[in-house]
């Protein structure tokens, strides 16, 4: 199937024009009449019980209209429990908007005030006074499954929240017989989104018509509207939430959030607006974080490097709660489902665990899990290829799956279909060069200079399907629809369930209307993220856009495009099939001749629909439908190749290139896929070498600002040459994959092989991130 | 105890236009620019001056708009990205960024805007090493810096 332009064309967004000249509509540029501002006192305590709270002298200072506690929510909003019915004895605590009777994390918040500004709800929260008793906390997932340990939630008779296991053939047997065997233990430390513009809601209640209309910087307008219905008890059909230009979301904000939900809460106990903006000590507090996980991890050879088996254990924890409403499985369950994947082998056995304990909650943050997959996996095989005495490069050619094992059931129990291993390596290596590195790289050694290469392969597990969350039990779509509309004067406003934060998710489906239809480009209008005007859909999450909400988009743009052709047939006395459209005009589909535009044809259709037999289709509000059936994930594949230099004495590290070929079937547009690509990439540097949560030994964060918590900045980060290869999936008649996650997925893996092989020479290796200088310098024996 | 927070009246010039307020003295620049004045295309990130995104002009010099009390400002002139959109004088940056996709939440945009302008200004042909160096204090958290560079670069070809 081919498409026509501008369906595969590097075009700029429309949004961005806006963005460029400071037109945005983030959370905090919103003002409403009357509307309040909402500041929270949070635990400052990582597990304390609450004796008493004394809200009087601040319950009289300037401007303060309302001080709330939990005990002033009951009855407004329900408490909630994060769980997931695929794994029903996973142990789920009940949540609640503000902390009852015991506060779980450094920074749950307790009490909120409400006050006439921001200002003064903080001045207030000041001179709140709560009378804590502190409990020990747990701050570490290995403490946490100690049975000595305190629990910290009494209703379970430990902290261990849910395992999950998968084992194939006999893992046990083949490292018995392995002639070769790498081992590793892991660590992955703790980090998390960090988006530009926090997490952040205006809320507004009309109590006369039991009406709440959300503006809110979020990623899945639909999923809220049901959890604000559900949990506020308002009709759903009465709520309203707008996600308009969002400062960057990256996973952390598709979930709900206790202080958001008590935001909505108060304004409606208060019946006026109510805005909230995370501060940036507060999302460091309360944002979902990812990784902190251990995992030990070993692969077996045979005496040429074959891959014979994998194993590995992980453990980790979700914080204090189980995320809601997808609850915080994921991470574990992507690690032992994804391990392993690109390389053939017959035994397969892993593991995951998870604690609850005195921290932030855990979650689902851009890539869940992969990272950590493919990272283990690709440290294990350059161990092996360096155990072997294999280069790198042959021992991935000899193992990877190929065009004739597809399509196969992974280890971890993932249908994969084509997939382009090899295809993608050829690439690389086509651009790098590898033997003439390998000869710098001696020359260079001999002058004290410490370069190594790092190979990473990776697959995404993109677009989930319905099956997932619905199984699970969880309100969440993972359909898509679009609804196109005709105008009269022949331009086409295009409604999508699907968001966008950035990644031209809108402009992707524009261009898909736009070639379907056969119109140019700038007749589309893209209209996302409103859960009342637009149709059901899953927004954005989990490299799903150009996947789901592309493919709706195209069955809604043939079935216009096939109604406008009904019009057009009828008017001109001709088949509609003789008929197509090209540029915005009805032409003889041989001929190319031009016969009327298409705007002759909407007003037709707008004004005298009489022209037009009943019986033919001439709808020009169409909407159209996609929900994949049958598989779960949509696997994209990929490889990272990373250059970099590593400095013995300052344990620094540089890059001097890195490349990453992407393969995520059709391309919609290839500059905006590459640029997904390099954000994620550089947000998977920030996990490897700088982003880091430091907690002291009682559970308190050390490190709550963006002068402490470091990321990755302008100076420091590589250009990154970016290759694309297109394997379409055969399950969709677009093809397209999800490509939002790729560049994080693979960044780990590549740059903790680079920097081991750079330190080839010491006979080091490094197997924790960040790789921070002080980790490198420690490894090197030089602190 | 709680003490009646200040107020002090100044008088500005924000974007060419003349302001005469009065703001609470512990009032933050960017702050009064947004809540006060509706100009919100500056945006707020971290409140204490290490992302970036609330960078601004006072008397033509960039600062960080949430690291000065609007009472500083007064008798200042004041540019923020709106202004610098109305008369054009970004206009070569803007559509670099449009055409290179040199951004996409926007969060961070009119602070680069502002700050890869002062660089072209002082420097009209910076190295790539150079732009980075002057954007290194602006945190993006979706693009990964490199279309950001390019488009400086192409701006700077272009004559911004």
């Amino acid at each position: 199937m081919t498409f026509q332009a501008p369906i595969g064309s590097s075009l700029p967004r429309d949004r961005a024009k806006r963005l460029l000249a400071g037109r945005g509509r983030y959370i905090d540029d919103i003002a409403l009449p009357r509307m309040l501002h909402l500041a929270f006192v949070r635990s400052p305590y990582p597990h304390a019980r609450i004796v008493a709270i004394d809200i009087a002298q601040a319950a009289a200072m300037p401007g303060v209209i309302r001080v709330v506690t939990a005990a002033d929510l009951e009855g407004v909003v329900e408490p909630w429990r994060g769980t997931h019915n695929l794994f029903p004895d996973m142990k789920v605590p009940v949540q609640t908007a503000l902390a009852t009777d015991t506060a779980r994390w450094q920074g749950e918040a307790v009490v909120a005030v409400a006050a006439r500004s921001r200002a003064e709800a903080e001045d207030a929260a000041e001179h709140i006074v709560v009378e804590w008793a502190e409990l020990p906390a747990v701050s570490d997932a290995s403490v946490a499954l100690d049975p000595a340990a305190p629990v910290i939630h009494q209703d379970y008779d430990g902290n261990q929240a849910f395992t999950a296991a998968v084992s194939q053939g006999d893992p046990a047997a083949a490292f018995a017989d392995a002639p070769h065997v790498v081992e590793r233990e892991f660590r992955f430390n703790r980090h998390t989104g960090v988006s530009l513009e926090t997490r952040g809601l205006v809320a507004d209640y009309d109590p006369t018509s039991d009406r709440l209309t959300v503006h809110q910087s979020h990623q899945t307008p639909h999923q809220q509207q049901d959890l604000y219905a559900r949990l506020l008890s308002i009709p759903e059909q009465n709520v309203r939430v707008i996600c308009d230009d969002v400062g960057g979301a990256f996973g952390l904000k598709h979930h709900l959030y206790p202080d958001e939900l008590a935001a909505c809460a108060i304004a409606k106990l208060l019946g006026r607006p109510l805005k909230y903006v995370a501060d940036r000590l507060e999302s460091f507090l309360s944002d979902i974080h990812c990784r902190d996980h251990t995992v030990t991890a070993r692969m077996a050879f045979d005496a040429e490097g074959r891959i014979i088996a994998m194993e590995l254990d992980d453990l980790f924890h979700a914080g204090a709660y189980s995320q809601y409403p997808r609850s915080s499985v994921a991470e574990g369950n992507q690690i032992i489902r994804v391990s392993g994947i690109p390389y053939r082998h017959d035994h397969y056995r892993a593991e995951t665990r998870m604690a609850y304990l005195n921290k932030p909650v855990l979650g689902h943050i851009r890539s869940v899990g992969h990272p950590i997959a493919c990272a283990v996996t690709e440290q294990l095989v350059d161990l092996g290829a360096r155990a072997l005495g294999i280069d790198p490069v042959t021992m991935r050619q000899w193992n990877y799956l190929d065009d004739t094992d597809f399509p196969l059931t992974s280890m971890g129990g993932i249908a994969l279909e084509k997939l382009s291993f090899q295809a993608c390596l050829d690439r690389a290596l086509e651009r790098v060069d590898v033997d003439a590195f390998r000869a710098e790289q001696k020359t260079l050694r001999d002058a004290g200079v410490y370069r190594g290469i790092g190979f990473a392969t990776f697959v995404d597990l993109t677009s989930i399907g319905p099956e997932y969350y619905g199984e699970g039990g969880q309100h969440i779509s993972a359909q898509e629809t679009c609804l196109l509309r005709l105008e009269a004067s022949g331009g086409i406003r295009c409604y999508t369930g699907a968001t966008d934060q950035g990644q031209g998710i809108d402009s992707g489906i524009q261009q898909v209307v736009a070639g379907v239809v056969g119109v140019p480009v700038s007749d589309v209008k893209v209209n996302s993220g409103d859960s009342e005007l637009c149709p059901v859909g899953g927004g954005s999450w989990g490299s799903r856009g150009a996947a789901l909400g592309g493919e709706a988009a195209l069955r809604a743009g043939r079935e216009l495009r096939g109604n406008i052709l009904n019009i057009a047939g009828v008017l001109l006395q001709k088949a509609a099939d003789s008929l197509d459209i090209r540029d915005g005009e009805i032409v003889d589909a041989e001929s190319g001749a031009a016969h009327m535009t298409l705007d002759e044809v909407a007003a037709v259709g707008h004004f005298k629909p009489y022209m037009i037999p009943d019986d033919v289709d001439a709808d020009l509000t169409v909407t159209a439908r996609y929900a994949s059936r049958g598989r779960i994930f949509l696997p994209a594949n990929g490889l990272h190749v990373a250059i970099v230099e590593v400095d013995t004495d300052t344990g620094l590290i540089a890059f001097h290139r890195y490349l990453v070929v992407h393969d995520c079937g059709r391309l919609l547009n290839p500059m905006l896929v590459a640029e997904q690509v390099r954000g994620g990439v550089v947000q998977g540097i920030g996990g490897a070498l700088y982003e880091e949560f430091v907690y002291d030994g009682a559970g308190a964060l050390c490190n709550g600002t963006m002068a402490d918590y470091l990321v990755p900045m302008a100076v420091e980060m590589p250009d990154i040459e970016v290759e694309h290869l297109e394997t379409p999936t055969g399950t969709s008649e677009l093809g397209a994959k999800g490509a939002g996650e790729a560049g994080t997925t693979g960044a780990f893996g590549a740059i903790l092989n680079a920097v081991n092989d750079a330190l080839a020479p010491f006979d080091v290796t490094l197997s924790e991130t960040p790789l921070t200088p002080p980790r490198i310098l420690q490894a090197l024996g030089k602190i | 105890m709680t003490r009646a927070v200040k107020s002090v009246a100044i008088a500005l010039k924000v974007n060419g236009e003349n302001v005469n307020e009065t703001v609470p003295v512990r009032r933050n620049l960017v702050d009064f620019l947004r809540a006060d004045l509706g100009l919100t295309g500056s945006h707020v990130g971290c409140e204490h001056g290490v992302c970036g995104a609330c960078t601004i002009l006072v008397d033509g010099v960039i600062v960080r708009g949430c690291l000065m009390l609007a009472a500083q400002a007064d008798g200042c002139e004041v540019e923020t990205v709106e202004g610098a959109d109305a008369t054009g004088r970004i206009a070569k940056l803007q559509a670099a960024f449009h055409q290179r996709n040199a951004l996409q939440c926007g969060f961070c945009t009119p602070a680069m805007l502002l700050t890869a302008a002062a660089l072209l200004e002082a420097n009209p042909a910076p190295t790539r090493e150079e732009i980075r160096d002057q954007l290194s204090g602006n945190f993006c958290r979706c693009t990964g810096y490199q279309a950001i560079i390019d488009a400086v670069a192409d701006a700077a070809e272009a004559g911004e």
